[in-house]
Formats: structure tokens, sequence, C-alpha cells
């Protein structure tokens, strides 16, 4: 639950440089302190600041700081609608504010489906403190009770005194108030804002091409960089030539870039770079580089060879994760078993704007930088370290971002940026080509599993192994890493919803070629795709209806701690208390979904219906697809349907929109998404050879319906993704009877 | 090596390489950045603009090609925004990075020049070059029917 933690107006001048100066609070999710009367004020510019994100000017408008990197799931909307109806501010008069990167607001790494699940409440306190003040302050000034006044509609009423004051009208009545430490929040019934489809706030400037992504930033002298970095992961430059690179037109110079580190963090990745006065005369320029690579280390990686290790190494007994019951005995006396492999690819994130940063050093030293970053203090603190900078000399302006699925996270391409800046002693714009994204970004690991199941005599999973190879995302941070991160095994594997009486989860060993990062919902992608294929195929197996098995399988109502069973876990960092496994919950989104897609009618010739449930960043979603193949063999999906359960939900049309765009980008990953490398290096570059879903493919429509739940707020923007890929293939073996383990189904000759 | 032409109605004279693509140029020597890199190999459609009315891939055309022609970009395809694809794409809030729904837009656009009422399989025909990663294509399909209505 959220805090309140006091800095002093010394403190806040020395983090922020402004002037004036006030009344600050930072919200913090671990720290307290009561009132302070030394750090009320009004600032000297004559606005409220009740805390870092909320000021309240005298003209009435409220400046709201966003501190989450907007990237298409419509938190720059959602955001203020929270701060804006628990401080009764009308929408029409709030200032939106993208923040900069400063710890003074908390937690801004936009990953993980964060921004509500774990802002919720913080948000809602800064506008509820807001709230209050602004009503002592009123009851103050009108010598009446506090408790007989209201705040609404961007003013403050005492009704029986006939008095009556606009927002604005109190800042200056204001520095003498107290900072409540519990603000009473607005009962869900008084919303007028969080649970309302609010149009998106940037919609006429994505609609007009004034929206600014981390791309369009321009400065006056600006230089273009394009880097040549080594094909294969750990390489680096021998020597280069770059005599026909300064004979291109623009090009002003060729600068070698540090090497990279092992482990890779967020480093640059070296390379050689051409700076020029445009962005076509860096590309020319480094096309015409001529540079001998070290290869380093992973240069035989060949991705095929690698797949065939690791369906090995899942096959093999592993480390014991979970273990419930007695398996090896349950399968001893099952009476059928059932044992399968499945396989699924690196993917790259590839968001539509390849990564980009601008950077520009300032007289003094200091460091600006502009990017479509999703974690803006981890880029605060890349530059500061690639720079030799303390992190206050850095400062860290959030864009817009075209897409960030996670390879944003990861501000190696700012760094970049700021490193070339310091160099040319001039600022430089950094912009990755869609090859550069595709082959040197952080993958979403490859990974194969086994399954294997018994079934007793009457008919039911008596026993299940699970077991999970796939180089970690620790790899990244750690070179020797071979083993998953407990975190990791959080997403889908430990946390399975089926009640089987006999249950043991294994990991093997796995060692990473190329750089390992998130991609949208991560771990549950391939968790999901083989646990709920896999329950699928147990139905037919058994000769059930597949909904109607998967309802068994998942069992009575209950809550689920896979602690219980010796796992680790951790429940995406919020408690089980507040947000449970709960299988009642999960059992109903199910159950909805298959009663929107209409499960157990009469379907065309050709056409099938699969169905999977997933529950993932606190949210349980269930998809239901309808696919056909056509007279050549080749898969259609005609439509999903998805429930979701993600409790209080801000913006349900933003709700929906994240479940259209997942059950689009599930079916990317599904049909066509697969990174390969041959001699260390990536195969894919371009959207050629990494296809993605277009309109042509895209289903008929996508039904969402979102469950009326009142419980904390789930994730919102991955949990969409994992059930997808198992619907498909579930879906697929309904209409033909074949069944596809491996992703993308693109390998088996169906897309 | 000078080449005219004109965008968005303003005649501009770019000094830069013929071979530069019209991208680049529009985006780094003329300024206007509503137009986006995706790809740079007319692949994912990111970076379209309307030439003489048409729909082209401004990253693999040279901006030679575009001398003495007509070139309306995002920023020109209304005075005030309201394009009734505009005004659709907002009432439906089809954006969401965004980043790619100004060529979404140009390529909406020449579709409705040509094809007033297109079916859906009109739009997918002529809407499948452009990529949209966060995939808002079931509310571009609206969207563009919308429009469509609101014209006629």
């Amino acid at each position: 639950m959220s805090d309140i933690q006091r800095i002093t107006r010394r403190d806040f001048l020395k983090r922020t440089g402004q002037a004036g100066g006030g009344l600050v609070l930072a919200m913090t999710v671990t720290t307290a302190c009561g009132p302070d009367a030394e750090m009320r004020t009004v600032t000297a510019d004559g606005k409220f600041v009740p805390n870092v994100y909320v000021n309240l000017r005298k003209d009435g408008v409220v400046e709201i700081y966003c501190h989450r990197s907007e990237m298409g799931q419509g938190i720059r909307t959602c955001l203020p609608q929270v701060i804006a109806d628990e401080m009764e501010a009308d929408w029409d008069r709030i200032e939106l504010i993208q923040a900069i990167g400063d710890e003074k607001y908390g937690d801004q790494n936009t990953d993980g489906s964060t921004s509500i699940r774990r802002h919720f409440d913080l948000l809602r306190r800064a506008g509820a403190s807001a709230r209050e003040m602004l009503i002592m302050a009123a009851a103050q000034l009108w010598q009446v009770p506090a408790a007989e006044c209201e705040a609404r509609d961007h003013a403050v009423h005492h009704v029986a005194g006939g008095h009556h004051a606009g927002y604005g009208d109190l800042v200056e009545h204001l520095a003498d108030i107290d900072v409540p430490e519990n603000p009473t929040f607005k009962a869900p019934e008084d919303y007028r804002y969080i649970g309302k489809s609010i149009d998106l706030i940037d919609g006429f400037a994505m609609t007009t091409g004034v929206a600014n992504y981390g791309i369009d930033t321009q400065l006056p002298d600006m230089l273009y960089a394009s880097i040549e970095r080594c094909p294969v992961h750990g390489g680096k430059v021998r020597d280069f030539n770059d005599g026909a690179a300064r004979q291109i037109a623009g090009v002003v110079d060729v600068v070698r870039m540090p090497d990279p580190t092992a482990p890779p963090f967020y480093n640059p990745l070296g390379g050689v770079a051409v700076l020029a006065s445009n962005t076509w005369a860096a590309q020319k320029g480094r096309e015409a580089l001529e540079i001998n690579w070290d290869n380093g280390p992973n240069a035989a990686y060949s991705s095929e060879k690698y797949r065939e290790e690791l369906l090995i190494s899942c096959c093999n007994e592993g480390k014991l994760i979970l273990n419930r019951g007695d398996a090896a005995a349950a399968f001893a006396g099952g009476a059928k078993t059932h044992a399968v492999e499945y396989y699924a690819p690196h993917l790259a994130q590839s968001p539509m704007e390849p990564p980009a940063a601008t950077a520009l050093i300032h007289g003094d030293g200091r460091c600006e930088v502009w990017a479509s970053t999703q974690d803006p203090q981890s880029a605060q603190n890349t530059v500061a370290s690639i720079l030799g900078l303390d992190k206050e000399e850095v400062t860290v302006n959030v864009t817009l971002l075209g897409g960030g699925f996670g390879r944003k996270s990861k501000s190696d391409f700012v760094a970049e940026a700021a490193w070339l800046a310091k160099k040319a002693g001039k600022p430089v714009k950094v912009t990755w080509t869609r090859e550069d994204d595709l082959r040197h970004g952080y993958f979403h690991t490859v990974s194969a599993q086994h399954l294997e199941a018994s079934i007793d005599e009457g008919g039911n999973v008596s026993s299940w192994l699970h077991r999970t190879a796939f180089p970690s995302i620790a790899s990244t941070f750690e070179d020797a890493s071979t083993k998953p991160a407990v975190w990791e095994l959080g997403l889908g594997f430990v946390d399975s919803p089926y009640a089987i009486p006999n249950m043991r989860l294994e990991t093997g060993d796995a060692k990473a070629h190329l750089r390992i990062g998130w991609l949208r919902s991560v771990c549950n992608i391939y968790h999901a795709f083989a646990a709920s294929s896999f329950a699928d195929e147990l139905a037919h197996v058994v000769g059930e209806d597949p909904k109607d098995f998967l309802v068994k399988l998942i069992g009575p109502d209950r809550k689920i701690d896979p602690t219980e069973d010796g796992a680790k876990y951790s429940n995406y960092g919020q408690s089980l208390d507040t947000h449970p496994i709960d299988t009642g919950r999960i059992k109903a989104v199910l159950e909805k979904a298959a009663e929107m897609a209409g499960w157990g009618r009469e379907l065309p010739d050709g056409h099938g219906l699969g169905i999977a449930v997933h529950r993932s960043f606190l949210t349980s979603v269930a998809t239901v697809a309808e696919v056909s193949a056509d007279s050549s063999g080749k898969l259609r999906v005609h439509k999903l349907w998805t429930a979701l359960d993600a409790g209080t939900v801000i913006n349900p049309d933003r709700v929906r929109a994240q479940m259209e765009g997942a059950g689009i980008y599930g079916m990317s990953l599904t049909l066509h998404g697969e990174i390969t490398a041959e001699d260390g290096a990536v195969v894919q570059g371009n959207f050629d050879t990494y296809p993605v879903v277009r309109i042509n493919e895209a289903p008929a429509e996508i039904d969402v319906h979102i469950m009326n739940v009142d419980a904390p707020p789930g994730g919102v923007g991955e949990p969409g993704v994992p059930p997808v890929a198992p619907a498909i293939a579930n879906a697929w073996f309904a209409a033909t009877g074949a069944r596809i383990r491996e992703l993308p189904f693109r390998n088996a000759g169906v897309v | 090596m000078a080449v005219e032409l004109t965008i968005n109605d303003d005649l501009h004279t770019l000094d830069v390489d013929p071979q530069m693509p019209l991208l680049w140029a529009i985006r780094d020597i003329a300024g206007l950045t509503g137009t986006k890199f995706g790809c740079g190999k007319a692949l994912c459609g990111a970076c379209t603009v309307l030439l003489d009315g048409q729909a082209v891939r401004s990253c693999a055309l040279p901006v030679s090609a575009a001398a003495g022609r007509s070139v309306t970009t995002i920023e020109g395809l209304s005075a005030d925004g309201n394009h009734p694809l505009q005004v659709a794409w907002r009432e439906l809030n089809v954006p969401q990075c965004g980043y790619c729904q100004s060529g979404q837009i140009m390529s909406a656009a020449a579709l409705l020049e040509r094809n007033p009422q297109p079916t859906d399989t009109d739009i997918d025909t002529a809407m499948s070059g452009n990529i949209c990663r966060c995939g808002t294509y079931t509310r571009i399909r609206k969207a563009i029917h919308r429009a469509a209505e609101d014209r006629s």
C-alpha cells in the first residue's frame, strides 16, 4: 500500500532544480512519516503542490504529472482519470505533463503491467489528499466545519452557508493546510472518471502527426547517427576502414563505439557509428564501412542445433521446483499416459518505432536526453554510468513510445546517443533501423517443454509432470546463468491452477547465446501455450468436451498458494491476499468466454473452436478462437472471444483495446514469429523475413467482455497474450485433427 | 543538388542527394515528423504519404521521383485535423501507441478517394501494407466504414 514520504524543500530544489519550491510529497510504496509543518506551503509562483503528481494553478488548471511511459496501453489517459476523479477535478481543466525520470516519483519502470495494479492506491491518494486539503482550506476560510463541505465539480461547496469557491481561488488559502496522512478515498459509486471509457488524451495529436515519439526529436545543430554492430552477440570490432564512408556526402564523422560488456546489462553493443547531417547519409555511410569483427564466444551458435539440445534437456530429469503428491507412483499406476514436447522460438518485440534517442551535453557537462524509454530512471542510471556523471546530472525526457512490448525497458540505445553526443560535442540522434531492431535486440527467449500426464480408470488426470528449459533473462545480468530465475517460473509455471493430486514441476538447464529480455507477457507465452494445449490434448485422450474437461481440471473453487507445494512464488510482487490465484474467478472467465463464443454450437464445415484460460499479471483471461482450414490446408482465424477478470478497471475501452491488441500480438507469435541464428548471427532482418499479422489476417471481430468484479486491479497490458496461442492450437486441432506443438505455425505449413 | 516539390501545398526546394528517400527528406530536411520510419523497405507502411493523391511508401521512393509533384503528409491531410478519417479514428479511439496511425490514415485516405464505400475485403486489400503492432486492425476497419458513411 502506498504511503507518503516527505521531502524537504531543500531536497526538492536539489532534485528538480526548480525555482520557487514549495510543498512536495513524494509517494512511494515503502515509506511513511507524519505531517511536518515546515514543509507546508504554496510555491512562490503561486501553485498548490500537494504532491509530486499534482499542481494546482491559480487559474484553476490542475497540472498532472504522468510518471509512467505511454506505449499504447493508454496510461496517459488512465492515470489522470484516477487522480482527477479522487480530486473532484474537471476533466477539461487538467493539463497532463509527462514526468522526467526522477526517483521522487517512485517506480517508473513501465513494464510488468504494473501502472495501475501497483499504483492505483498511490494515484488515488494523490488526488484524495489534494481534495481534502482544498476542503480544509475552504472550511477554514468560511469558518465552518470541514465535514459540512463538499468538493464537487472543481470547487468546494458549503451548501448550508451558501459558500462556493473554485479550486483556483483556494490556492492562496492552502499554505497552512496539513497534508492528510490517510485521506479517504471516494466510494466507487461516486466515481466520475474511474470505470468510464474516456477518450484518448493524445487522440488528436496521434491522428494529426504532431505527437512526438523518440524518433521525432529535433535539436539545433543535431547530428544523426547509425551504428553497425557486431552480427554476433558478444562480438566486437577488430579493426575497420572508414575511408569510403567518409566520402559519402553528409557524413561528418565515424566513431568506434565502446566495446560491449559481458554480461551485456543495458550497455551499448559496441560497433562503429557514422555521424551525419541527416539519417540517410548516416545509413549510407554505415553501409560503406568495412569492419573486421571478432565474433566472440557465440560465433558457432546455431538455433536449429540449439533447438535439438533444448528438447533433449527438457526430456532429462531436471531440477525439482514444485512437488505435490507422488507423481512417480501415480504414473506407475495410471491407466493411460500421454507425453509430448512443446517448443517455442526466440521472438523480437519489434515495436513499430525502432529504438531511438537523442542526447545533448549542456555547457556545464550535464546530459539531457529525449527517448522513447519504458524506464527513464534506468536510462538515467545507464547514461550517468557511461558518461561518468552523477545521475542527478542526467535529465531523461520521456517521449511517446511507438510501441515498447518490453524492448524499451532496456536503455542501451539511450546510452549510445549520450555517449555519441559527448564524443561529437553536438546533439546526436540515434535511430535504429528495423534490421538493427530484429538482429540486436533483447530477445524473447527460446524454450522447450516436456509434459506428461497419467489418467486413471475414471478418466481423471492423476499425475502431471511439466519440465521447462529456456535461457533465462538473468543471463543479461549474470554471464554464467543457465538456470531460470524464480520470478520467471512464477509466470505460468508454478502457478498452475489445475487440481491434479500428483504434480511435479522441473526445470532443465539452458545457456543463452543472444541477449535475452522481456517481451509482452514473457514466460507466460510458452508456459501457457504448452500447458493449455496439453490440457486440451488430455481432453481428447479421455474423449471429453475440452471446455468441460478444463473446468474439471481446474477443479473446485479455492485459492492456490504454490509455496504449499514447495515452490517459490512471488505473485507478480503483490500479496496473494489481495490478488489470489482464485480458481473460481478463473473458471468464471472460462465459462464466460465459452458462452460468448457459443461453445458447442454447430460450426461451418472445416471450422473449429479452441479455448484456453490463463492467469498472469494478476488477471485471468480466457480466449476462444474460431479457425478453419481452407482447401489448401491454410489456417484462418475468424474470430476471437476474450473474457477477463482484471478486478477494478479504470477505462473499459482501453482494456478492450489491450485485449484486441493482445489477440493480434498473440496471433503474430502463433502464426509467424521466429528469430533464428546461424553462425551466431540472427537471420531475420525485416518484416519480410519476420512477418507479423496484417489487417488481411486479422479476425473479423475480437469480442471482449470485462467481468464486473469488486477487487483490486490486476494487470492489463500483457495478460491478454498468453491464451491466444493455445486457443488457436486447440481450435486447429478441433478443425483438422492435427496437433501443432511448435511455434510458429508457419513451420508446420499451415500459414 | 536541389529538388523542388510541393509538400502540403507549400513549395520546398530541398538541397539533398536525389537518391535520398522521400521519407528522410520530409522528416530530416523539411522537418515534418508526422510521417514515420518503420522498416526502410516499403514493408510496413508507417511512412505512407500521398504523391499526387496516390498512397506511396516514402521510405523506398527517391526524393527525385517527387520532383515537381505534390506530396501530402498527415500534417496536410486537413487544415484543422478534422478529415472524416481523423474524426472517425478519434471517435473509435483507434490509436494505441499511435506510431503507425499516420501511415494508416494516409493509406485509408487514398482508399476512400478511389473507393468511397469500401467493403471489408476492399479495406483489407488496401490496408494490408500497413502494419500495426499494437493490433488496432478491427477498429481501423470500423473507422474507415464510419468515415465513408460520414462522407456520403
